[in-house]
C-alpha cells in the first residue's frame, strides 16, 4: 500500500524537484560519501520518476496560486529528451566535481541542475519563468566560484545579461497573460493536435519581448558575449555544468513556443557561422570550446525555425547529443586546468604522455562534435542537414551550415586536442586527472559512442519518432551518400589542416585578447567618441569630458542627497516631519474640500 | 494545499469567545508579567499569553473564513451604542499574522532580552511588549472608530516605552522614543478629530453604522475635514512617506525585540486601519476619495517607494538600511490602494503580510547576531554567514522574500501587485515597482556580498551561531516566507474574500 502510493507519488512530481532537494542538503554533508550519495542520487532518483513518468502529453501535477493554474509536471515528448540529458548531466557533474570541497558551489550547482530540469517539465509560463530566473540566479554562483576579482566582475555582467533576460521574459508574459488569459502552453494553441511544439504566435501581444529574453539565454548574435566572457573564467567544474543547461534550457523554450519561425532560421545559420573565425584564433581552449558551444547551438536554433517534424527532432536529438560531447571536452579541458593550471594553447601541448585517458576521452568528444560517422555527432547533426537541405529555399541556409561544420572540425575536433594533447611539446608532465573525473568523462565517452553506434536507442525517444524518425533510420541515415559527404568534408578538413600546418599559414597559438562584440557593450561605445574623427575629436573628448563631470557631479549630488548625512538622510528634526504632517494635512484638506 | 480548519483545534465554547479573547489574554497577561517576580517568570507569562493570542487569532480566522464576517458584541449591549468587534477575512490575517509574529517574537525574547536589556527591567518590558501586541489586535478587530483610537493609544504606549529601553545598548534610542512619542500623538491627536467630525456628521462612532450613514448624506464639509485628518493622523502612524520622520530611529535603535515586532505589525495595524476608512466607511466613488487616492496618495506612495529604496542603498547601518527598506516597502503597499480596485487591495493585503514576515525575519536574525557581535555597520557583518551559517540563512530567506525570488512569498506578493497594477491600466505603478525591486536588489546584494563572500575583518569579534531557543522561532519565521511562497492559500484566500466583500458590500 505504502510502496504504492510512494510509487504514485514518484510518477507524479517533477523530477527537478528531487534534484533540488538533494541540493539543499549538500552544504551540509560533511563527509565524501554523503556528498558523492547527494549529488549522483539526486539525479538518480530522479531518473527513475522521469522513467516511470505516468503517460506523457497530461498534467500530472496541478496547484494554484493566486488564481493562476500552475501545471508543475507536463512530461511530454518535447521535453523528455531534454529532462533525460539534464539529469544525465547533473549526475556526470556530481562525479565529476567530486574531488572538489566548495560547498557553494556544488549545492548552487545541483540547485541550477534542477532548476533547469523543472523549467522542460512545467506546463505553463509562470512556473517556466520561475525557474527560468532561478537557474539564472544559481548559475551565477558558478562564475563566482574562483573568488577571484576577474570573475566576480564577470560574474556581474553574466548577471546582468540573464537577469535583463529573465526581465524581457516576465514582461512579455504579463502582456500576454494579460491579453489572453492563457499561461499554460498546451491551452495556447487549442486546434492543435498533438505535440505542442511552438504553440506561441509571434504576432501575439508580448511574444516578441519572450522571444529576445528567451534569445539572450540562448546567446543570439550580439548578445552572446556574456558566454565566452563567464565561461572560461569559472573553475574546471564550472564551465562543465555551465555548459549543459543554460543555452540548451533556451533551446527547449524556443521549440516549445517559436518552432516555424522562420527569424530563427536565420540567427541560427548566422551563429553557426560567426563563432568559427574567432574560435580559429582564440588562444584559451576553453574559450574555443565556449565559441564552439555558441556555433553548436546555431544548429539547434536553426533547425526550431525551420519547424518541420524533422527539423524538430533534430533539434532535439542535436541537443542531447551535445550536452553529452560539449560536457566531454569542457571535462577534458577541466582536467587539463586542474593539473596544468592553464588552458592555453600556448601554454600546453604534448600532454598525451601523462594524461593518456583524459586524451583518449577528449578525442571521442572531438570525434562526436565533427560528426564522424559511427559518434553522437553524426547521427543527430545529419538530421539538421538533411531537414535543410529539403527545403529549395534554404539553399543558402544549407551552405552556412555546411561552412560551419566544416569550421567545428577545424577548431573543436582538431585544434583542441592537437593544441593541448600533441602539437609542440610544452615539456610539461602533468598527473593524470583523478579517478572521479575519468569515470565522469568515460561515462560521457561511452554514452556518445553508444549513441553513434546505436542510434534507434535515442530516436526511440524523439518527438516524431512515429512519423518521421522511424523512416529516417531505416533509409536515410546510413545511405553511401550521407556518410560520403560527411567523411569527404572531414578528410578535407584534416587535410587542410595538415597542409596549414605544414606550410605554417594556420593561426598560430598567440597568446592575446580577441575583440568581439562584448567590445561594443566594454569599450566600444565611449570609444566611438574619440574616434568619430580629427575635428570630432576635441569635441568628442570635450564630451567624455563633460559627461564624466556630469556624472560624476551627479554621483556626488545623489551622495548628497541621499548618503548617511545628506539632506533626506540626515537625522530630520522632529520639527520638519510635525511640519510635514500639517501640510500634507493640508494637501488633503484641500483636495478633498474642492475635488 | 492547506485549509485552515486543518490547523486549528478548540472546543465550540471557545471558538465563540475567540475575538475578545485574542485581546484580553495579552492584556491581562502584560499585568501578570509586571507583577511577576522574575524575569524569566515574566517571560515564560509572555509566551503563554502570545501563544494563546495568536491561537485565537486562528481561531477568528478560521471562523471569518467560513462566516465571511464577524460580529461580536462585547457585554451584550449592541451597537451602535454598545461597541462591537466586527472582524472580516482581511482583519483576521491582519490578526493571524500579529499573533504569530507576536508568539514567535516572545519566545525569541527569552534570549535576546538577557543580551540586551538589563535585567530589572525584563518583567516591564514583557509587560509593555503583551500590551502592544493586545492594542494591535485591537486595532484589526474592533469595529468601533473611537475604540480604535483607545488601541492605538495602547499599543503605542507599550511601543514608546519599549523603543526607550533600548537606550542601555544605544543612547541613540532615547531621542528616537521622544521623535515617535511626539509624532505619534500628533498623529493620534488628528486621528481623533478626524473621528470627532465623522461623530458630528453622522451621529455613530460604530463603522458599519458610519458607513450606512455617511452613504446617505450629501457632500459635506464636515465629513471631507474628517476623512482629511483621518487619513493623515494614521498616515503618520503607517510611516506614508513623508511622514516617516520617526520610523528609522524607532526600528534601528529600540531593542532587537520591539524591531522584530515593530517593523512586522505596527504600521501594517496603521494601514490596515486606513484600509477600512478607505474602503469601508467612506461611500464608494466620492469625488474627494478619488482624488485623494489619484493626487495625494499615489504620488506620495511611489515617491516613498523610490527616494527611501535609494536611502537604502546609500545607508551604512545595517538596521537603518531595513528600516529605510520597510518605508519603500509601505509605498509599494499604497500603490495598491491607489489602484482602487478589489484587486489591487488584495494585493496589497497579501503584500502586507508578506512583508511582515519577511521583516521579521530579517531582524531576529540580526537580534540573533546581536547575541554575540554588537555590530551596527554593515562592514561589521562581514563574513558572518561562516561563523553563524543558519542565521544567515534565514536572513538571506527573509531578503529573498524582499527582493521578489521566485518560490518565496514576496514574489507572489509583487506579482500580485503588478498584475493589478497592470489589470486596471496603471502601467506607471507597474514601473515604479518595477524601478523600487531593482533598487532592492542593489541594496540587499551589497548585504549578501558582505554577509556571505567577504572575509571578516581581521581582529572583529567573531559572531557565534544563536542558541536553539532563538534559533528555532527565527528558522519557523524563514520557514514561513518560503511556504507561503510555495503554497500561499491561506493568506491569498483570506486577502481575497477580505477585499472581494469590502467591494461588493459598497453599492
Amino acid at each position: 500500500m505504502t510502496v504504492e502510493r510512494l510509487a504514485d507519488w514518484l510518477a507524479n512530481t517533477n523530477p527537478g524537484f528531487f534534484i533540488l532537494a538533494a541540493a539543499l542538503f549538500v552544504p551540509f554533508a560533511r563527509n565524501n560519501a554523503l556528498r558523492a550519495f547527494l549529488m549522483v542520487g539526486g539525479p538518480a532518483i530522479a531518473l527513475v520518476a522521469l522513467i516511470s513518468a505516468e503517460g506523457l502529453g497530461s498534467n500530472l501535477s496541478t496547484v494554484s496560486v493566486l488564481g493562476l493554474e500552475l501545471v508543475l509536471y507536463r512530461p511530454d515528448s518535447l521535453s523528455f529528451l531534454f529532462g533525460l540529458a539534464f539529469i544525465i548531466a547533473a549526475a556526470l557533474f556530481g562525479i565529476y566535481s567530486l574531488h572538489r570541497r566548495d560547498p557553494l558551489q556544488d549545492a548552487t550547482a545541483m540547485l541550477y541542475a534542477g532548476a533547469a530540469v523543472t523549467a522542460v517539465f512545467v506546463g505553463d509560463l509562470v512556473s517556466l519563468f520561475i525557474t527560468w530566473e532561478l537557474t539564472a540566479i544559481t548559475s551565477v554562483f558558478q562564475v563566482l566560484a574562483p573568488r577571484s576579482r576577474e570573475s566576480v566582475r564577470a560574474a556581474t555582467r553574466y548577471l546582468i545579461f540573464q537577469v535583463s533576460s529573465g526581465m524581457l521574459v516576465l514582461a512579455g508574459i504579463c502582456m500576454f497573460v494579460s491579453a489572453t488569459g492563457q499561461i499554460q502552453f498546451a491551452l495556447i494553441a487549442p486546434s492543435m493536435a498533438g505535440l505542442p511544439v511552438g504553440v506561441m504566435d509571434i504576432e501575439a501581444p508580448g511574444a516578441v519581448l519572450i522571444l529576445a529574453g528567451f534569445g539572450i539565454k540562448a546567446a543570439f548574435p550580439m548578445v552572446h558575449n556574456w558566454l565566452q566572457d563567464a565561461y572560461p573564467k569559472t573553475t574546471e567544474t564550472g564551465a562543465v555544468v555551465l555548459s549543459a543547461f543554460t543555452t540548451k534550457l533556451a533551446v527547449y523554450a524556443l521549440a516549445r513556443y517559436f518552432a516555424g519561425l522562420e527569424w530563427l532560421i536565420w540567427i541560427g545559420a548566422i551563429m553557426t557561422v560567426f563563432p568559427v573565425f574567432f574560435a580559429v584564433i582564440e588562444n584559451d581552449l576553453r574559450r574555443v570550446l565556449a565559441y564552439s558551444l555558441n556555433n553548436q547551438v546555431g544548429f539547434m536554433v536553426c533547425a526550431v525555425g525551420i519547424g518541420t517534424q524533422l527539423a524538430v527532432n533534430g533539434a532535439v536529438a542535436h541537443a542531447f547529443a551535445h550536452i553529452m560531447y560539449k560536457g566531454l571536452l569542457f571535462m577534458s579541458m577541466g582536467a587539463v586546468l586542474y593539473r596544468v593550471g592553464s588552458t592555453k594553447a600556448t601554454d600546453l601541448g604534448g600532454l598525451h604522455r601523462t594524461m593518456p585517458w583524459t586524451t583518449l576521452f577528449c578525442l571521442v568528444g572531438a570525434a562526436s562534435i565533427s560528426a564522424l560517422p559511427l559518434f553522437s555527432g553524426f547521427v543527430a547533426k545529419s538530421m539538421v542537414m538533411t531537414a535543410s537541405h529539403a527545403d529549395p529555399a534554404l539553399f543558402v541556409v544549407w551552405l552556412m551550415l555546411l561552412f560551419a561544420s566544416a569550421g567545428v572540425l577545424e577548431h573543436s575536433g582538431i585544434k583542441i586536442p592537437y593544441f593541448a594533447f600533441f602539437g609542440h611539446d610544452s615539456g610539461k608532465r602533468p598527473q593524470e586527472a583523478p579517478f572521479n573525473m575519468l569515470l565522469a568523462m568515460g561515462v560521457a565517452a561511452a554514452l556518445c559512442i553508444l549513441i553513434g553506434i546505436m542510434p534507434g536507442w535515442l530516436y526511440q525517444f524523439l518527438p516524431y519518432w512515429e512519423e518521421v524518425g522511424k523512416d529516417y533510420l531505416a533509409s536515410d541515415l546510413w545511405t553511401a551518400p550521407h556518410v560520403l559527404q560527411q567523411l569527404q568534408l572531414l578528410v578535407f578538413a584534416t587535410l587542410a589542416f595538415m597542409l596549414l600546418q605544414w606550410r605554417q599559414l594556420y593561426p598560430p597559438e598567440m597568446p592575446g585578447v580577441i575583440v568581439d562584440v562584448e567590445w561594443l557593450w566594454r569599450r566600444g561605445w565611449p570609444d566611438l567618441v574619440s574616434a568619430a574623427g580629427r575635428p570630432l575629436w576635441q569635441a568628442g573628448r570635450l564630451a567624455v569630458r563633460g559627461a564624466d563631470a556630469a556624472g560624476g557631479w551627479f554621483t556626488g549630488l545623489a551622495r548628497q542627497v541621499f548618503a548617511n548625512d545628506g539632506w533626506v538622510s540626515a537625522k530630520v528634526p522632529l520639527s520638519v516631519t510635525a511640519v510635514a504632517s500639517l501640510a500634507i494635512l493640508g494637501l488633503v484638506l484641500a483636495v478633498s474640500l474642492f475635488a | 494545499m492547506i485549509l485552515l480548519e486543518t490547523l486549528y483545534v478548540a472546543p465550540p465554547t471557545l471558538t465563540a469567545q475567540a475575538p475578545v479573547l485574542a485581546i484580553i489574554v495579552p492584556l491581562l497577561g502584560a499585568c501578570a508579567a509586571a507583577l511577576a517576580p522574575s524575569g524569566r517568570t515574566g517571560w515564560m507569562i509572555s509566551v503563554i499569553a502570545s501563544l494563546f493570542g495568536g491561537w485565537m487569532a486562528l481561531a477568528v480566522a478560521t471562523e471569518a473564513m467560513r462566516e465571511g464576517a464577524i460580529v461580536y458584541v462585547l457585554g451584550g449591549f449592541n451597537p451602535p451604542l454598545g461597541i462591537a468587534l466586527r472582524i472580516d477575512a482581511m482583519g483576521a490575517l491582519l490578526g493571524l499574522l500579529i499573533g504569530a509574529v507576536g508568539a514567535l517574537a516572545a519566545v525569541f525574547s527569552g534570549h535576546s532580552l538577557v543580551a540586551e536589556v538589563r535585567t530589572e527591567k525584563h518583567t516591564l518590558f514583557q509587560a509593555g511588549f503583551l500590551l502592544c501586541q493586545a492594542g494591535l489586535v485591537g486595532i484589526v478587530y474592533t469595529g468601533d472608530a473611537f475604540n480604535a483610537f483607545v488601541f492605538l493609544e495602547i499599543s503605542s504606549i507599550g511601543t514608546y516605552a519599549l523603543i526607550a529601553i533600548g537606550e542601555g545598548r544605544d543612547r541613540r534610542a532615547l531621542p528616537a522614543a521622544f521623535n515617535y512619542l511626539i509624532l505619534g500623538t500628533v498623529g493620534a491627536t488628528l486621528y481623533v478629530i478626524g473621528v470627532g467630525f465623522l461623530y458630528a456628521a453622522t451621529g455613530t462612532l460604530n463603522m458599519a453604522d458610519m458607513a450606512a450613514r455617511l452613504s446617505t448624506l450629501d457632500q459635506n464639509a464636515s465629513v471631507q475635514a474628517g476623512f482629511a485628518f483621518i487619513m493623515v493622523g494614521l498616515g503618520i502612524k503607517a510611516a506614508m512617506f513623508p511622514l516617516h520622520g520617526w520610523l528609522p530611529g524607532a526600528y534601528a535603535h529600540a531593542p532587537s525585540l520591539m524591531s522584530i515586532f515593530l517593523a512586522a505589525t505596527a504600521t501594517k495595524a496603521s494601514i490596515y486601519l486606513m484600509a477600512r476608512f478607505l474602503f469601508e466607511v467612506f461611500p464608494d466613488g466620492t469625488a474627494f476619495g478619488e482624488a485623494f487616492l489619484t493626487w495625494v496618495l499615489a504620488p506620495l506612495a511611489a515617491a516613498g517607494a523610490i527616494i527611501c529604496s535609494i536611502q537604502a542603498v546609500f545607508e551604512r547601518e545595517l538596521r537603518r538600511i531595513i528600516a529605510f527598506s520597510s518605508i519603500a516597502q509601505v509605498g509599494f503597499i499604497f500603490l495598491g490602494f491607489a489602484l482602487g480596485s478589489a484587486q489591487g487591495l488584495s494585493a496589497s493585503v497579501f503584500y502586507i503580510v508578506a512583508h511582515g514576515l519577511m521583516k521579521a525575519a530579517m531582524f531576529m536574525a540580526l537580534g540573533a547576531l546581536a547575541l554575540s557581535i554588537g555590530a551596527r555597520r554593515l562592514d561589521e557583518f562581514a563574513g558572518v554567514a561562516r561563523e553563524a551559517p543558519w542565521t544567515a540563512v534565514a536572513f538571506a530567506v527573509g531578503a529573498a522574500s524582499l527582493v521578489g525570488t521566485p518560490l518565496t512569498m514576496g514574489f507572489l506578493a509583487k506579482w500580485g501587485l503588478i498584475e493589478a497594477a497592470i489589470a486596471s491600466g496603471q502601467i506607471w505603478i507597474a514601473v515604479v515597482m518595477a524601478a523600487g525591486s531593482v533598487l532592492t536588489v542593489i541594496y540587499v546584494g551589497r548585504i549578501m556580498e558582505a554577509m556571505f563572500f567577504r572575509a571578516p575583518a581581521p581582529g572583529a569579534p567573531r559572531a557565534k551561531e544563536a542558541p536553539l531557543g532563538a534559533l528555532a522561532p527565527l528558522l519557523a519565521l524563514a520557514g514561513l516566507s518560503i511556504w507561503f511562497g510555495l503554497d500561499a492559500s491561506i493568506p491569498e484566500q483570506l486577502s481575497q474574500a477580505g477585499a472581494a466583500r469590502l467591494f461588493e458590500v459598497r453599492p
